[in-house]
């Protein structure tokens, strides 16, 4: 287990086609399945609302943090904040990271969504912080033990 | 998805909070590395080897207690301190989740450009 979830795929289109996909709101609306309310701007919140059936309810919030044309795209947000009777703004965001490379054939992406051990505590671990010190290391340790022991 | 199954969803995210938040720290990590192994261990023999007084080692175990990563087990008047696994894959679980909803959003990506 780890704290960060990466993949890696590779797209059949140019660079610029996919940057244009990710970083266009109304096409990033189309394939992630929301209706934003106007462009990305570095530094920006961007609000819209899910439009992934079943999911209709749910508001879309982030905040756009850095835009390096053809490059990196990435925003913090709420991961799959999906009651919305609670109130995730005092959470801890995660940050979505989407970086392009020019392959032969076409584009290969990274993405990566990290922070989830500072995602909150109850209240009554508010006063324990979180401290990123070999984390993973010990993480790794803790899922090889759970893989051997299940 | 139902309201039910988004109800749970969100239930079994909150319940992992703790969890993370009680593994965000570095002793309570290594005692945890060290029950990891399988045998329970008194609080003398966790605190041995450590800076940490028992007092201190108490209040992690306590820590890890909470959010049921760590169970005390009493033999007559010792009490020795085993890990349970079950939180740690809950967090995996949920880990997957968000790992899976990306999968899906990335498969639609991947349409959509090479199209």
């Amino acid at each position: 287990m780890n704290n960060v979830i990466e993949k890696r795929i590779e797209l059949k289109a140019p660079v610029s086609r996919v940057w244009r996909a990710l970083t266009d709101y109304r096409e990033f609306g189309q394939w992630f399945r929301v209706k934003l309310d106007g462009p990305f701007l570095p530094g920006q919140v961007s609000r819209g609302h899910i439009t992934h059936p079943g999911y209709e309810h749910i508001q879309w919030e982030a905040v756009v943090q850095a835009m390096e044309p053809e490059r990196l795209f990435s925003f913090t947000w709420h991961p799959y904040a999906v009651d919305p009777k609670m109130d995730y703004s005092k959470e801890t965001p995660t940050l979505v990271e989407f970086r392009l490379e020019k392959t032969p054939s076409g584009t290969l992406l990274l993405l990566t969504e990290s922070g989830f051990d500072k995602i909150p505590s109850e209240r009554r671990l508010e006063a324990f912080r979180m401290n990123d010190g070999g984390w993973t290391e010990q993480m790794k340790n803790i899922e090889s033990h759970v893989a051997k022991t299940s | 998805m139902s309201q039910k199954r988004r109800n749970r969803t969100a239930a079994k995210r909150q319940a992992r909070a703790p969890v993370f938040a009680a593994l965000g720290d570095e002793t309570r990590l290594a005692l945890v590395a060290k029950l990891c192994a399988g045998q329970p261990y008194s609080i003398s023999q966790l605190t041995q080897g450590s800076r940490l007084t028992r007092q201190a080692i108490t209040k992690h175990l306590r820590v890890l207690q909470s959010v049921g990563m760590v169970r005390g087990i009493r033999t007559g008047r010792e009490s020795r301190f085993e890990f349970d696994p079950q939180p740690i894959e809950g967090i995996k679980q949920y880990l997957d989740f968000v790992s899976e909803q990306w999968d899906q959003a990335l498969s639609r990506l991947k349409a959509f450009v090479e199209d």
